[in-house]
């Protein structure tokens, strides 16, 4: 099982959902995640499963709560925009405690923006994006290869904690083609759901899939206990790659194809005789806090490189707890900063600017 | 001593929190009732909406989900699909599936989704304290139409029946009334057909009860129902708009 294939980023998202034991998905078609949701058409049929193109974003986000309910595993695609219009959904499957993945392949924003890549939807994933007290499970890859990797991580991660999960894509990652190694098939039988509606077979009381408490008390109570499964998700599910911050003098935090241009600038600083390093997120929800905040009492300055006007920079802001200066590298609309941008931000740190 | 009456056993225990001469009581009793003929309450899955009838869920006994306003038939689509042996009915009112939810019904219906949708209009939104319904009449008071409902601003009623039965997807769509005995039990037969269509999976079966909101149209639960004869039976007339068993019949 371990051929290697070349594919897009958004068809290895789709395969590897379906190598995770997911036979539902449900989409509505927006670029750049197109193929996605056409790979999940051709394939879904063919194994038993289920495809549906929904008729607007909110009805898909509904049908992936319905299925959720069940205990099964099912997923929704969709672009920035189309996000927004599930936010709704989204705060609901969170509000029930339902596992599911929705991916976001992002693109430049506000309104109905660009269709190039972007990361401007980091706010609306990583800070709530719907209404109410809630986080999501957030992933970013960085190549096809963790395209892959990151939807099984996804599904038992949304499954372990009741926390749906989201892959946190941008437009190159969907749409670049690389080599991957898929994962290998696994049992749509996952972990033991008492809690899902299945039908009470005149065996048990029902089961209530709901996120409605009238009692203020109650509410609270269900809030304390998420955030307690938050306080563990937050505990031991930050992941991270740390990447010449050994002896760096200067720290880059980026996720995403913002990464591979910055492991790009961090090579060329060191033969210009600049210590730089990169630690890159593979989580931003839970963010890998403790490793910034590491980095930060050890290197001269932090810069967040971003496709965005600047929205992970608060988390890293919040990281460093002031041990040293975050300044932004970024560009936005659907532009990529090029290594020469970051090298040359970071030059103006090492002579003293900022 | 003998028992004459009895509470359907798909309803719980609780106590209905509806306001005093609220039709919902019957209706849900309605629902429990085809539910228990049927004998597939272990196997039923309702879902509540957004509205009076939001609390749904304590009510009946089988597994129950608590939808956003308006997407019941898009969770009901996601749970049938997921588990087409299970038997799946949506609860709804007017403002739930007429106007936030429009997009999801009728795109339900056309699929032809294996559902069934037990459709509650009032002609009001009863849960936020009487506001104008796509389904209030012309002229009608409410608290967000003070001067009765103007069409020339504020647009016609929406006949949910007779829109749904242009579809091909569809299997059966009926309206009903609960405002006198013989209308209740024609209501208990059409609804427990609208969940025997979808056990013998002949596909999307919608009910529409026209109902009454005493509270909310400042009347007597009694001046309610003669208001439903008088006004909203006109205006939605009742019978079955569309059944392809018939059809099929006649072919």
């Amino acid at each position: 099982m371990s051929e290697k294939v070349l594919m897009k980023g958004n068809e290895a998202i789709a395969e590897a959902a379906i190598r995770s034991g997911c036979r539902f998905y449900f989409g509505y078609p927006i670029t750049p995640q197109t193929e996605l949701a056409a790979y999940m058409a051709r394939r879904m049929p063919k194994i038993g499963g289920v495809f549906l193109q929904a008729e607007s974003e909110i009805a898909a986000i509904n049908m992936v709560y319905g299925v959720a309910g069940t205990g099964k595993r099912v997923m929704t695609s969709s672009s920035s925009p189309g996000v927004s219009l599930k936010q709704e959904g989204i705060s609901y499957l969170a509000g029930a405690d339902l596992p599911a993945v929705i991916v976001n392949v992002q693109r430049g924003g506000p309104g109905l923006g660009g269709i190039q890549p972007s990361q401007s939807d980091y706010f609306q994933a990583t800070k709530g994006g719907g209404h109410g007290d809630y986080h999501l499970i957030v992933l970013t890859p960085d190549s096809v290869q963790e395209m892959a990797d990151l939807t099984g991580l996804a599904f038992d991660l949304a499954d372990r904690y009741r926390v749906p999960a989201m892959i946190l894509a941008d437009g190159t990652m969907g749409q670049m083609m690389e080599p991957v190694v898929l994962p290998p098939e696994r049992d749509a039988a996952v972990a033991d759901k008492p809690w899902a509606v299945t039908g009470t077979e005149n065996k048990r009381p029902h089961n209530i899939i709901n996120s409605l408490y009238l009692a203020p008390d109650v509410l609270e109570k269900t809030n304390d206990e998420r955030y307690a499964r938050y306080a563990e998700i937050q505990a031991k599910e930050a992941r991270w790659e740390s990447w010449m911050m050994d002896d760096a003098e200067y720290g880059i935090v980026a996720f995403g194809i913002a990464a591979r241009v910055a492991k790009n600038a961090v090579t060329h600083l060191r033969q210009n005789g600049i210590k730089a390093g990169l630690i890159r997120p593979i989580t931003v929800w839970p963010f890998p806090t403790s490793a910034v905040t590491g980095a930060c009492a050890r290197v001269r300055a932090m810069v967040s490189v971003e496709l965005s006007m600047g929205q992970m920079i608060e988390d890293v802001r919040l990281a460093a707890e002031g041990r040293c200066p975050v300044t932004l590298c970024s560009r936005s609309g659907g532009m990529i900063p090029e290594p020469q941008q970051i090298i040359a931000c970071v030059e103006r740190l090492a002579k003293g600017g900022k | 001593m003998a028992v004459v009456f009895s509470k359907p056993k798909s309803l719980t225990d609780r106590e209905f929190h509806y306001c005093p001469g609220c039709p919902h009581g019957i209706i849900h009793r309605l629902v429990a009732q085809a539910i228990d003929n049927l004998g597939i309450e272990g196997r039923t899955i309702g879902i509540a909406p957004v509205g009076c009838a939001v609390m749904a869920y304590d009510y009946f006994a089988c597994d129950m989900v608590e939808a956003a306003h308006g997407r019941a038939p898009a969770v009901a689509t996601g749970i049938k699909r997921a588990l087409p042996d299970r038997i799946v009915f949506t609860y709804q009112g007017d403002g739930d599936l007429a106007s936030i939810g429009m997009a999801e019904t009728v795109h339900s219906a056309a699929r032809g989704e294996n559902i069934t949708i037990i459709f509650v209009n009032n002609a009001i939104y009863g849960m936020t304290g009487g506001q104008m319904a796509p389904t209030s009449l012309p002229g009608q008071v409410t608290q967000t139409s003070p001067y009765g409902r103007d069409v020339a601003t504020q647009g016609y009623p929406i006949r949910i029946c007779e829109l749904l039965s242009s579809l091909d997807g569809p299997h059966f769509i009926a309206r009903v009334a609960v405002n006198n005995v013989k209308n209740v039990n024609q209501a208990a037969k059409t609804i427990e057909k609208a969940f025997r269509n979808q056990v013998e999976g002949k596909g999307f079966s919608l009910v529409e009860v026209v109902s009454a909101c005493p509270t909310n149209w400042g009347m007597t639960p009694s001046k309610a129902l003669a208001w439903v004869s008088e006004r909203m039976i006109p205006y939605y007339p009742l019978g079955v708009f569309k059944d392809a068993d018939e059809k099929e019949d006649r072919a």
